[in-house]
């Protein structure tokens, strides 16, 4: 099958250490970190990536008060990623442009806010917001992002857990590849640390990181890791057909060259590294390309003690031994875990490699556990590469969702 | 409550759900969606407030008597005494 090519044209992007991908690649190569502490409602000051984006560059008050944190990050998203692309939007036909955002999940931050509000009136229903349902419908962030730019293409959000934003990036490529519309906004976006739920949920599995240093926290792949640093964030790109692309002399990131999305079907929470070899493998059959071409691997892992393991022993499977010009890296590792944001987001952080040729580190490790010892990791500082023409990235969630995009440096 | 006190309520509230428009020179005798930015979810929005702020409900078939300041001071400024007066 003769598939369109499907390019990256466009990266709006905000992260905890950054609100631009320059900002942020900046933040990636001098090692610095974005968490610090928040003060969670019921339990107190908490490690978490916080972004600091100035919502009101694209949005009135009153859509901000109306609206909702993730359709903020949506929309600052959305107009920085179409921003970059160069296209003229104004005349762009807007029912020709999809939205596809992934999400982990939706609702409960405003949920929450609500019966936090009517416990104030001896939680008497009538003082319920009236804004709860449009708040929380799971379409939220895409709809926002449609209102606010005038976009009646299909805008919609994909529930893929923290696999979610790459699930964006796919979806949208086989949307261009349908013709279903000529330009694709397209990510992943999280709003999670405005909810205690999130917090208190990891805390009860034992997977929720602390430590004294903030910027020290969120350690994949050291010893003394002890869980996730929760992050809000969110990246989106504008994805192009090729052809489209090239007409309007568009600069390209990127392209996608082949993606693996597949499910563990064997536990709520835990990983499955069987499956995820296996969808890194979809991946590379998709693309068409060996191990051995794969030149970044950027993991999902979150620091948990046995989710960096498995995730390690399923890209061992995968890669062996045998792939002396792959580096591997971790991005959660400077900015916690932006859930539905994260594969986006550290997508973003690796793209620039391709102009650069210097894979971000893994920071953070000061007493590698052996058992993540993979050959390739970019530890503490980054590494020259000779050549970078393909990203491997993995994102992986709960119930068992795997997802595996590659992007290709671009060669006409 | 003076029915200008009752207005000047009003206007707080508003300020709070529209914070984007200018409160300075609202005419009093015109209908506020006629001047302002404001949608049915605005209104409902006043009434929640009112509700909040000031304990004061507004039943369904009266929304109509929120459409301008003047008529909000007509309609609410009893509403207001009456409360005032059981404390």
């Amino acid at each position: 099958m003769n598939l369109p090519r499907i390019v990256i044209t466009g990266v709006g992007l905000t992260a905890p250490n950054g609100n631009s991908l320059p900002e942020f690649r900046k933040c990636l190569l001098e090692g610095v970190a974005g968490i610090g502490w928040l003060d969670v409602r019921y339990m107190g000051k908490l490690l978490a990536g916080v972004c600091h984006f100035d919502a009101l560059r694209h949005q009135k008050k009153k859509e901000v008060r109306v609206g909702t944190r993730a359709g903020s990050i949506s929309i600052w998203c959305a107009h920085e990623a179409i921003a970059d692309s160069g296209l003229l939007f104004e005349t762009f036909p807007k029912d020709r442009v999809g939205i596809y955002i992934g999400c982990t999940e939706h609702g409960n931050v405003e949920t929450e806010n609500e019966i936090y509000a009517i416990s104030k009136f001896n939680y008497d229903t009538k003082y319920w917001s009236h804004y709860h349902n449009p708040r929380t419908v799971a379409n939220n962030p895409a709809g926002e992002a449609s209102l606010n730019l005038g976009i009646t293409g299909p805008a919609y959000t994909i529930g893929a857990a923290c696999a979610a934003g790459n699930l964006g990036l796919i979806h949208a490529s086989q949307m261009l590849r349908l013709g279903e519309v000529d330009l694709a906004v397209c990510g992943g976006v999280s709003e999670s640390i405005h909810t205690f739920g999130i917090f208190a949920g990891f805390k009860s599995q034992g997977a929720l990181a602390t430590h004294d240093v903030p910027a020290k926290a969120s350690r994949p792949f050291d010893r003394a890791r002890n869980g996730i640093v929760v992050s809000e964030g969110g990246c989106l790109y504008t994805l192009e057909r090729l052809d489209d692309a090239k007409a309007r002399g568009a600069r390209i990131y990127g392209e996608i060259a082949g993606y693996g999305v597949n499910s563990d079907a064997s536990d709520y929470v835990l990983p499955n590294p069987v499956r995820q070899a296996e969808c890194i493998r979809k991946s590379l059959q998709n693309a068409g390309l060996a191990p051995s071409a794969i030149h970044i691997v950027n993991t999902h892992a979150t620091a948990t003690t046995l989710g960096d393991i498995q995730e390690c022993e399923a890209i061992r499977a995968v890669f062996g031994e045998g792939c002396p010009d792959t580096y591997i890296n971790n991005t959660k590792s400077f900015i916690g875990h932006c859930m539905g944001a994260a594969g986006a987001l550290e997508l973003a952080g690796n793209l620039p490699s391709f102009d650069d040729l210097v894979v971000h580190p893994t920071i953070n490790v000061d007493d590698l556990d052996p058992a993540c010892a993979l050959p390739g990791l970019v530890l503490n500082a980054p590494a020259k590469a000779g050549r970078v023409d393909t990203i491997l990235n993995n994102s992986f969630g709960m119930l068992g969702i795997n997802s595996t995009l590659i992007v290709k440096r671009f060669v006409a | 409550m003076t029915n200008e006190e009752c207005k000047k309520a009003v206007l707080d509230i508003i300020a709070d759900i529209a914070p984007d428009e200018d409160l300075s020179n609202v005419k009093p005798d015109v209908r506020l969606r006629d001047q302002l930015q404001l949608d049915s979810m605005d209104f409902l929005d006043i009434v929640m407030e009112l509700r909040k702020r000031h304990g004061i409900e507004v039943p369904e078939a009266d929304y109509m008597r929120l459409a301008s300041l003047d008529s909000c001071a007509e309609y609410l400024t009893p509403k207001f005494n009456a409360l005032a007066a059981k404390s």
